[in-house]
């Protein structure tokens, strides 16, 4: 599983892997905003923390379709669901492969460029901790997603419809605890439901992950 | 002989043939009796006019788009666990409806809301959560639609069917969650029976709901029938390709 992860890793940091291209997607989507609504600071500084999550939110949705379409374009998910270590282990790899060249460059990414958005000061924590505690379960059920459509061709854009709405909760719970702890409120609610969320879709996904490639490798 | 001999597809077309002229007109009769009692012979509200009568067709709409899914998850299960094909074909017929009534319930509510709220939409937990089951819908059809192999797409969507049903209960509580509520609470609670809406509402839109139930039954039936003999057409399509 580590062989596995590093492998992923591997492959996603050189040339042609993509890494990389989901945080220039983020910065691209943070700059594109200003020019929507104007550089009006008081209204920037007021839906900055909600724009990072949305953008953070596409940007690890951009790179979903790659989780397991070139596995199963050269074969090499034939390969994994034969090898020793189970398949819902290897959803779990791939998660967390996706997590660490996505999520959490992002939730490091994004402070900083809560500096363009007129970010509040007191948001600045609060939005990469929730982006940290959010986005691991954001790749979890984008690799339940890219299980799901392995099997179709130019299936991406069906991706990102079946995925979208499975990460309204963890953007809900996102959202709501950076605006309440930016405004000084109890956050712990949120925070413990974003939490919840990620605990339980590390719990239940990686099955129906295994599920969904069995059938698509039938 | 078990339960389970209905669901052969031969004996299902079987048995639906004469069953469903029969429940169509049943429904026609419900619905009939229930909208046109509620539309023209019921009194208007003292606060809401004549905008109540919506609720003949709003409560029921918004009552199926919820039951529907919850069919289409225990048909998913038993397809999983039993391999009935009429049970996969049956999820699938339902989904359209079941995105059907979604529409109604928003639509209707849209209508009633912009003289009584004075608003088309409002970021409401209920609103939210009926425009997210839209969502999952329209996910669930494309997913259908997406895939060529039937079995594979029974078997997918069903397990598509079994997380969404996950995520659209955590949804509901996210949704409340986040925002607080403009929609009025229920005035029907099935659960404890303490109605708070008078008899001469209540029971045309009772008669409506069930007029509503049988429709979507017959609807349901007729669609897995035209199912059925479309994987048959398949079938022999495929039997002439190979000669």
């Amino acid at each position: 599983m580590i062989a596995l992860l590093r492998r992923d890793l591997r492959l996603a940091t050189r040339a042609g892997g993509g890494f990389g291209l989901g945080l220039v997607f983020f910065l691209i989507v943070v700059v594109l905003v200003p020019f929507g609504v104007g550089p009006q600071t008081a209204i920037l500084s007021q839906i900055a923390s909600g724009i990072l999550w949305v953008a953070a939110l596409l940007a690890a949705l951009l790179s979903l379709d790659r989780i397991f379409a070139l596995d199963h374009e050269d074969g090499a998910l034939a390969l994994l669901a034969t090898a020793p270590i189970p398949l819902e282990m290897v959803g779990v790899a791939k998660a967390v492969a996706h997590w660490l060249t996505t999520g959490l460059p992002l939730s490091i990414a994004a402070p900083v460029l809560g500096v363009l958005l007129q970010l509040q000061p007191s948001a600045y924590v609060f939005v990469a901790a929730t982006l940290f505690l959010g986005t691991p379960a954001l790749s979890m059920i984008g690799t339940f997603g890219a299980a799901l459509t392995v099997g179709i061709r130019r299936g991406g854009l069906l991706l990102s419809l079946l995925v979208l709405p499975l990460y309204v909760p963890t953007l809900i719970f996102g959202a709501e605890a950076v605006r309440r702890g930016a405004q000084g409120l109890d956050a712990v609610t949120p925070l413990l439901m974003l939490a919840g969320i990620t605990a339980g879709s590390f719990a239940l996904l990686p099955f129906a992950t295994a599920a969904v490639l069995r059938i698509n490798l039938r | 002989m078990s339960l389970w001999e209905y669901a052969n597809p031969k004996r299902f077309m079987g048995w639906t043939a004469p069953v469903l002229p029969w429940v169509f007109g049943v429904a026609a009769l419900f619905l009939v009796t229930g909208l046109v009692w509620g539309f023209f012979f019921t009194p208007d509200d003292y606060r809401q006019g004549s905008t109540v009568k919506i609720i003949y067709l709003h409560v029921p709409a918004a009552f199926m788009a919820i039951n529907t899914w919850i069919m289409m998850l225990v048909a998913s299960l038993i397809w999983l666990v039993r391999r009935q094909h009429v049970s996969a074909l049956a999820a699938k017929a339902a989904a359209p409806i079941g995105l059907t009534m979604t529409l109604i319930a928003l639509l209707t509510g849209a209508i009633w809301g912009q003289p009584m709220w004075g608003t088309y939409w409002a970021w409401d937990p209920r609103l939210t959560s009926f425009l997210i089951l839209f969502l999952f819908y329209l996910g669930y059809m494309a997913l259908w639609a997406a895939i060529d192999d039937p079995d594979t797409a029974a078997d997918l969507t069903s397990v598509l069917c079994i997380v969404g049903s996950v995520f659209a209960v955590l949804s509901r509580y996210a949704v409340k969650f986040w925002n607080q509520g403009l929609h009025q609470g229920t005035s029907v609670p099935l659960a404890t029976g303490g109605r708070t809406v008078s008899d001469v509402f209540f029971v045309p839109l009772a008669i409506s709901s069930v007029g509503f139930i049988l429709l979507f039954i017959a609807l349901v039936l007729l669609r897995t029938r035209t199912e059925i003999r479309r994987r048959r057409v398949r079938a022999l399509h495929m039997r002439e390709s190979r000669r």
